[in-house]
């Protein structure tokens, strides 16, 4: 496990806060500008879910390397009543539709590899991951 | 690659800034098209721009380059709904595919053979609005004596009344009865409805009967349209009512049946609301347009009459079909 920083969401600042720590993470591992802001963007939306459906949870940013590539996790982990619907909230048009932004799917676009864990009544865990090309 | 198309951007570019003709900006337009068909998205548009910008000119000033970085922030979520664009365009496809197959079974499912019988002539003509078709034709025929023909109309369109249908069609297999009375048909089928379909699902059904022997129609209906008889004789039309409640509404309707006698040039046209709810935009069709149609065609066979009646009001509507369009035309010849 590589190195890993956190921020805990709480209020609409610590989405900013958020965003600030993955930025400078994926700056310092040596994302180009656009990855830069396309992980910034995949954090805001995570957070905001945290803070929107869960209430409080958290966001870590996990930097990693395979052979010689490196890249950064994050991780959106919250106690919160979980997602009933996963495929639902993975649909296209879903969240767009209800004024959400881009939502699951396009957290899923900004990033490299998603995976979504989620128990009704005991929170979600989701991590992205983003490889610098 | 994208070093490639950072090089031809740096070409379109230093091209502009030095002439600034309209000619560029077609090249710059042209290569934005390159740029979409290999799913560049507009962040990376920007920053390919931003990156060239520095080559060029060096010297612009701070301020102008961390612009650059709000503006590509700002278009990920462009970039984001584009793509969920092109993924839903895609969904589309998909789904346009399984609907023209969902229309070839019913095509398959529906099908029904027009009846031959002594002295009389049958038109029909049936075009779904949508893909697929919420108006209904079945004949019932013992090809001698007696030909029957079901005439109905889901209220609603496309899909939800496609898959309807299909339980009128089995009610309607069931019977297997050439000779049944219409009010016997249409409360058989009513059962059947009433039993299976939701409450917020009605369907109108006109069930008519051709009698050879005696050249009676005789005839009942659910809810649905009147039919017309047209009387040679006396080169009048008269509208064919009888009572009765749409199909599925309660389980125990009854049903009026009446008759009419048929003389040779007399025909009945039986049809939906497609036809007698013609729309141009000016608003509906009056009827009155529509029998003076059919009139002008009385000496024509049956299928002519139809086909034309239908070309006509295609044409007056623009073209563009509201609604579910059938017409059946029982013509005594002899």
């Amino acid at each position: 496990m590589g190195y890993r920083s956190s921020v805990e969401i709480l209020t609409e600042w610590d989405i900013v806060a958020a965003r600030q720590l993955g930025r400078n993470e994926a700056k310092e591992v040596g994302f180009g500008t656009v990855d830069q802001a396309r992980i910034t963007t995949a954090i805001s939306e995570l957070a905001r879910n945290i803070y929107l459906y869960a209430g409080k949870g958290k966001i870590e940013i996990e930097r990693i390397s395979e052979g010689g590539t490196f890249g950064i996790t994050i991780i959106a982990s919250d106690e919160g009543p979980g997602i009933p619907d996963v495929r639902k909230v993975m649909q296209d048009g879903f969240s767009t539709s209800g004024g959400l932004g881009a939502g699951m799917p396009g957290v899923k676009r900004l990033m490299d590899n998603f995976k979504l864990e989620t128990v009704v009544g005991e929170g979600t865990v989701i991590k992205a991951t983003k490889w610098i090309r | 690659m994208p070093q490639e198309i950072e090089r031809q951007y740096k070409e379109i570019l230093r091209e502009y800034m030095m002439r600034q003709t309209e000619q560029n900006l077609y090249e710059g337009q042209n290569f934005s098209r390159q740029l979409i068909q290999k799913n560049i998205a507009p962040d990376e548009v920007i920053s390919i721009h931003k990156a060239t910008l520095e080559e060029i000119y060096p010297e612009l000033p701070m301020t102008v380059w961390n612009s650059f970085d709000l503006l590509i922030e700002m278009m990920i979520r462009y970039g984001l709904a584009h793509a969920e664009h092109q993924s839903l365009l895609q969904q589309q496809e998909e789904l346009k595919v399984e609907m023209d197959l969902a229309a070839n079974v019913q095509g398959t499912l529906l099908k029904t053979t027009v009846p031959v019988v002594e002295g009389l002539e049958i038109g029909l003509v049936s075009v779904p609005a949508r893909r697929m078709n919420g108006d209904y034709i079945y004949f019932l025929s013992d090809h001698v004596n007696n030909a029957g023909v079901a005439v109905a109309d889901v209220i609603g369109k496309g899909l939800p009344a496609a898959l309807c249908m299909s339980m009128i069609k089995f009610g309607m297999d069931g019977l297997q009865d050439a000779t049944a009375d219409p009010e016997k048909v249409l409360d058989v089928i009513n059962r059947i409805v009433e039993k299976s379909v939701n409450d917020d699902m009605f369907i109108s059904m006109f069930y008519g009967r051709y009698n050879v022997a005696e050249s009676i129609f005789t005839y009942a209906t659910a809810g649905h349209e009147p039919a017309l008889f047209y009387d040679a004789k006396k080169g009048e039309f008269s509208e064919l009512h009888a009572k009765g409640l749409l199909l599925g509404v309660v389980a125990k309707a009854s049903y009026e049946q009446h008759s009419v006698k048929m003389e040779t040039g007399d025909f009945v046209v039986m049809m939906t609301d497609g036809v007698t709810e013609c729309r141009t935009e000016e608003g509906f069709i009056e009827p009155e347009v529509v029998m003076s149609l059919i009139h002008s065609l009385r000496h024509e066979p049956a299928q002519t009459i139809v086909d034309n009646v239908y070309k006509e009001l295609e044409k007056m509507q623009n073209f563009e079909l509201r609604d579910d369009f059938t017409l059946v035309i029982f013509k005594k010849t002899s």
